[in-house]
């Protein structure tokens, strides 16, 4: 299929369509808007279902019956919608129930402004929800990896059944770049048929429930859950390594950030500087594995956020002293040169 | 390597945004790697429009132009008072001269002035103004060739604008001359 230069919102829309979605359910708010309003066109004529909720609290809990039918089921919002959203994302995770949440995150607290942001990192990987759990969470840098990473969560939501949430930024939502759909699921997928609500006919009953009565059930749940994420993070970590081999220094970012990072490195390689960029394209589970790198000297974790990621990095490398960081925030777009001279600030100026 | 870095710049209505995607449709039909950004705010109606860029064979970093841009189109003086300034040394402004009275006093870029508006009016509708531009900036900078953007029309406006392709030839052709006196 040719390639087509389409908005990230509008890509993502149609990347979920390509993957087998048939119902969304959602509440406008910007800089997302354009992701359910191409979903408004185009699922019914795949005979889909798209539903524009009376809230954000409505949306996440149609999100959360269509799941438990069985379907493949998709919402959208940004960060204080998504903040809406996250009583009802912990009761699909608590039922065990596949779905695809989007956060094209804006600067914050509250309200904030509509510009581009990184601070939600907090609330949507480690838990914006009550209770023991996690969910899988993918950051991409470009549209099409947004593409890409839309078509794998609707796989990994199935797979591991639990929500899925691609974590990304107002800039990939509004920014247009060349995309190709080739949808292919890449794991074996179970059926849903041993416990979707699709109506009992001549079978089985089954039931998705949220309220345990009994503390060792619960528990147990728990344990069970917690397997799940050892599963997870033992085989679904996912980062990009860039100028890595001979570095001695690596900055850490992700998504818009990332891309602002690699025109950094680019110009801070051609200056001397052994430097280069790990950049997370999971979130969770956290991608440890590329951080276990005695040689490097400090990583440069960089964000659009007062520093959130960083605590990761931390622990990844387990070793704090090692990590040092900048951000912008509030809808600040990082700058190139502002990274580059932050790089320099760590490794001393030009060789 | 060669990396384009082009701002527009206008107010809302000029269309600044879509003269962008055309560039950056033509350049992916090239087969660069490209990248089109917009700035997006609480805008108003007749606020300040601009978009990014980016058209390489290397895949694009940076997505945002903040400096350095190698090209800037400048369509009104508010715009040419915010973007002047992000054209890097040895770039190229092309400025509509219809509605800005300032003069570039930078030595250091190329700046060329064209009076898109009425260059436009005398095509028959003022609304081609921006491809007046572009067909500078394509005389001047070889981002993409007049052709590739001919062949982005009907993929940016639709299928069913096809019959506002020669309006638009002639427009790129007329910037082209234009600019073409100036060198």
């Amino acid at each position: 299929m040719a390639k087509v230069l389409m908005k990230g919102n509008e890509a993502i829309g149609k990347a979920a369509i390509e993957a087998g979605c048939k119902f969304f359910f959602g509440y406008p708010i910007t800089p997302q808007s354009e992701l359910p309003e191409y979903l408004s066109d185009e699922l019914p004529k795949v005979g889909g279902t798209f539903v524009q909720a009376e809230s954000e609290l409505a949306a996440i809990n149609m999100v959360y019956g269509a799941a438990a039918a069985g379907a493949r089921v998709l919402t959208s919002s940004s960060s204080p919608g998504l903040a809406l959203k996250q009583e009802g994302i912990g009761y699909i995770t608590n039922a065990d129930l596949p779905a695809v949440v989007v956060n094209m995150m804006r600067g914050g607290p509250g309200l904030g402004t509509i510009q581009p942001g990184q601070a939600d990192y907090h609330m949507c990987v480690k838990g914006g929800s009550n209770g023991d759990y996690h969910n899988i969470v993918l950051a991409p840098a470009s549209v099409q990896e947004a593409v890409d990473m839309v078509m794998d969560a609707f796989d990994l939501a199935d797979f591991y059944r639990t929500p899925v949430m691609i974590l990304s930024d107002g800039l990939i939502g509004q920014m247009m770049e060349p995309v190709e759909f080739n949808y292919s699921p890449k794991k074996d997928l179970p059926s849903k048929d041993a416990w979707a609500l699709k109506g009992k006919g001549n079978g089985e009953k089954h039931m998705i429930v949220n309220l345990n009565m009994d503390a060792e059930d619960c528990e147990n749940h728990n344990i069970a859950l917690q397997k799940k994420y050892d599963v997870i993070e033992k085989d679904e970590q996912a980062w990009e390594e860039y100028c890595m081999d001979d570095a001695e220094y690596a900055f850490v970012s992700y998504g818009t950030a990332s891309r602002i990072v690699k025109s950094s490195v680019d110009t801070l390689r051609a200056a001397g500087h052994k430097v280069g960029l790990i950049r997370p394209k999971t979130l969770y589970p956290f991608p440890v594995n590329a951080f276990q790198r005695p040689n490097i000297k400090k990583y440069l974790d960089v964000e659009m956020s007062m520093g959130q990621m960083a605590d990761d990095v931390k622990l990844a490398c387990n070793d704090k002293n090692k990590v040092v960081f900048y951000g912008r925030t509030g809808g600040i777009i990082l700058t190139p040169e502002e990274v580059v001279e932050f790089g320099k600030s760590v490794m001393g100026g030009d060789k | 390597m060669s990396t384009q870095r082009v701002c527009c710049a206008g107010f809302g209505g000029q269309g600044v945004l879509s003269m962008g995607k055309l560039l950056a449709y033509a350049g992916m039909l090239e087969g660069k790697e490209v990248s089109w950004c917009p700035s997006y705010g609480p805008e108003m109606r007749g606020g300040t429009a601009n978009c990014s860029i980016v058209v390489s064979d290397e895949p694009v970093g940076s997505p945002v132009i903040t400096a350095d841009a190698t090209a800037s189109i400048v369509m009104n003086q508010p715009s040419y008072d915010k973007f002047v300034e992000i054209v890097g040394a040895g770039g190229t402004i092309i400025l509509n001269s219809s509605l800005i009275e300032s003069k570039v006093d930078r030595t250091d870029v190329k700046a060329y002035y064209v009076p898109a508006n009425d260059i436009a009016k005398d095509l028959g509708n003022p609304k081609l103004a921006n491809i007046v531009l572009l067909g500078a900036l394509l005389e001047v900078d070889k981002t993409v060739s007049e052709q590739a953007v001919l062949d982005a029309f009907t993929k940016v406006f639709g299928e069913n604008k096809a019959k506002f392709i020669p309006i638009n030839k002639e427009a790129l052709a007329k910037g082209a001359e234009f600019v073409k006196a100036q060198q």
